[in-house]
């Protein structure tokens, strides 16, 4: 009984989907997969969150199905919802046949009719699919308490149609970026991975292996510059998809050394600071200091 | 650590493994304990989900051992950038661990039960001296004791412990949404139509809608911006609101925070820090204020050049948390507040002095605002904070 022994296996197809895993989240997508329990996914925005379930569906060769969170989303949106248009026409359509009122009802409240939206079309598919539920925070606590309940048992129910169980159960990953306080419940239930900016060499190998065109020095250029932004008081700190937005911008304007022209930078620094404050924050001067250090 | 791997194959370390596997159970039990004993929320059920878990790793590994448990048994940010500490001081430093197993014989010296009674001590104590004044806080009612919902803030901070009463600001601001949302859900009979229920009904008609079923609308939480100021003159008090302003930002998700005393500061995201400690020193750096007065006219004319178009709309509720003692001049803060209302739903002025029996908001730039707020509130104990909540109902 073995199957962490795959620890390293699993790393490489992540690896070979496109996405650079530490040991420790191998080590909790394995633990999921083993314990069938949900993933809890927490870090600042940029950080690779919503990556983790892509690579995932794409190293398993499954499925991914998404829900993305707001305000507001409510059962209907996330579990089920009637065809009410057809439903309308079909109760017109049978309404000359000689059937019973109560088989009518069965007819119009059937599969059918059934609009499914992504929690009940994960746990519907034959093959276990990547369930991502994005940016839990976003949604309310109502909505929150109901996915507790659907992560437990795996089982929906629809009041026209009973109880419906999990053909098999998906991969669930959770993500939030803790704009809310989660429910304990709820962190309980999951298990748990915090994910921190990228070392230096991590952040190096994804921006070599997701900006193939760019050349290893400015890579590495590009990285330092962006580790020791981070460290500065900004509001926002650039995540992984800010330095990989950055990279392709200077590839795509032909820079091969940050060095040969600075103005490209204050040109570009839009890729990786997105407010006004964080804009004045790092002027000329500081983002000349910031280049001295990283060449 | 990483000669867990090399191991595997030696009959050393099979005799190891043998070994460790009768001891495991216990060892893993007492961590979990540890663990609660530093506040993990964790419990018998974590136990049992760890037990499982080493059922099916290499438990001469560390390196996946650690990964394993940090998985299952941490539930938050600053339950995961402590957890290596912990394991470290258990697995390693404590008694022969899972990778101090060189010699199968040593760990057979060690008795279960010795294992089982070692005493467990947090792992820092000013954290846990803290946590335990919390507690017994607690202890004593199920609310807040009446001493402290009524006294003043600025005589909170002549005791050392505030963070009990820290912890009571917070929570209130997230209860106020519990009770808003409850609220709003009896008062408002909604007029969309329940297109489901309708249509189940219509069956007994043949399909045509003549009993229409309604249901309620949207619960609609209103729109709040807190503008603090933290110069010197409150001192005593800036460092609660800025810990209700937090339990706020939290609870509400449309809120946008500012702090002022000669400048205006976006505040939000720092109100957001996860992490206690650097809250509360980021927090008190802020409360901490720069002197030199206070310019609550132009920080106002900041926030309404820069940032009321985007954060202030017809649904806002404006609390302007200030005691109303201002440097600058009066009729610039007038006209802001003005232009202010022109924009909000509602501006609140709380104000820490007006809980002191001779107080009389005669202060200049009080009397240039008086026009054109809403509401003049007190705001300097848990009491008139908890006011907050029925003042937003009312208006």
């Amino acid at each position: 009984m073995r199957p962490f022994a795959d620890t390293e296996d699993l790393i490489g197809r992540l690896e070979h989907a496109g996405y650079i895993a530490e040991r420790g989240l191998a080590v909790a997508l394995l633990l999921m997969a083993q314990l069938r329990r949900p993933l809890l996914v927490e870090g600042d925005a940029g950080v690779g969150k919503t990556e983790i379930a892509k690579a995932l569906a794409t190293a398993y060769g499954c499925e991914l199905i998404r829900l993305q969170c707001y305000e507001g989303l409510d059962v209907n949106a996330a579990v089920y919802e009637w065809n009410y248009q057809r439903q309308l026409l079909a109760i017109k359509m049978r309404e000359a046949e000689e059937s019973s009122l109560a088989e009518k009802e069965r007819h119009v409240f059937s599969d059918e009719y059934l609009l499914q939206r992504p929690l009940l079309q994960a746990i519907r598919r034959p093959q276990p699919p990547v369930l991502l539920i994005d940016e839990i925070d976003r949604a309310d606590e109502q909505f929150e308490a109901y996915l507790l309940e659907v992560l437990s048992d795996y089982q929906v129910s629809i009041p026209e149609l009973g109880t419906v169980r999990a053909v098999s159960i998906p991969h669930v990953v959770l993500t939030s970026n803790g704009t809310r306080e989660l429910s304990d419940a709820l962190r309980r239930r999951c298990l748990y991975h915090y994910l921190d900016y990228p070392s230096f060499e991590k952040e190096l190998r994804i921006v070599l292996r997701r900006v193939p065109q760019i050349e290893e020095q400015l890579a590495g250029q590009i990285v330092t510059f962006v580790q020791k932004l981070r460290t500065e008081e900004l509001q926002k700190r650039p995540g992984t998809a800010e330095t990989l937005d950055w990279a392709a911008a200077l590839v795509q304007l032909r820079v091969s050394s940050l060095d040969s022209n600075p103005d490209f930078i204050a040109d570009t620094l839009a890729c990786l600071l997105k407010t006004r404050e964080d804009l004045a924050a790092v002027p000329p001067s500081v983002s000349a200091r910031l280049l001295a250090q990283s060449i | 650590m990483k000669r867990g791997h090399a191991m595997t194959t030696t009959p050393e370390a099979s005799e190891a493994r043998t070994a460790l596997a009768r001891r495991l159970p216990e060892r893993i039990v007492e961590f979990v304990r540890l663990m609660r004993a530093n506040h993990y929320r964790v419990g018998i059920q974590e136990a049992i989900d760890a037990l499982q878990v080493a059922q099916c790793i290499d438990i001469l590994d560390a390196r996946q051992l650690r990964c394993a448990l940090r998985s299952l048994l941490c539930s938050n940010p600053a339950d995961w950038k402590g957890f290596d500490a912990l394991f470290e001081r258990y697995w390693q430093h404590q008694s022969a661990g899972a990778i101090e197993l060189t010699v199968g014989g040593r760990i057979e010296r060690l008795e279960p039960g010795a294992m089982l009674g070692l005493q467990i001590k947090p792992v820092s104590a000013t954290n846990s001296r803290r946590e335990d004044a919390w507690r017994e806080a607690l202890r004593v009612g199920a609310s807040p004791h009446e001493a402290m919902t009524r006294s003043d803030f600025r005589l909170a901070q002549l005791h050392e412990n505030t963070w009990p009463l820290e912890q009571w600001i917070e929570a209130l601001a997230r209860r106020m949404r519990k009770r808003l949302l409850r609220r709003h859900h009896v008062s408002n009979l909604g007029h969309r139509i329940h297109v489901r229920r309708t249509i189940r009904r219509s069956l007994t008609y043949g399909g045509l809608p003549l009993d229409l079923i309604y249901r309620e609308r949207r619960r609609e939480l209103p729109r709040l911006v807190l503008i603090i100021d933290v110069s010197r003159s409150m001192n005593a008090y800036s460092y609660f609101f800025l810990r209700f302003a937090r339990g706020i930002v939290d609870a509400f998700q449309n809120t946008d925070a500012f702090a002022f005393h000669t400048r205006l500061v976006h505040i939000v995201d720092t109100l957001r820090e996860p992490d206690r400690h650097r809250l509360k020193e980021k927090l008190a750096w802020i409360a901490a204020g720069w002197g030199g007065g206070t310019r609550i006219g132009e920080s106002l004319q900041a926030f309404n050049r820069e940032y009321a178009r985007r954060v202030v709309d017809s649904h806002t509720f404006v609390f302007i948390l200030s005691d109303g003692y201002d440097t600058g001049a009066p009729e610039l803060l007038g006209e802001q507040l003005r232009r202010l209302q022109q924009r909000a739903k509602r501006i609140v002025w709380l104000n820490p002095l007006m809980g002191r029996t001779d107080y009389a908001p005669i202060a200049s730039g009080m009397q240039a605002a008086l026009p054109y707020l809403d509401l003049l509130a007190p705001a300097h104990n848990l009491e008139s904070l908890m006011k907050i909540e029925q003042m937003l109902l009312r208006l």
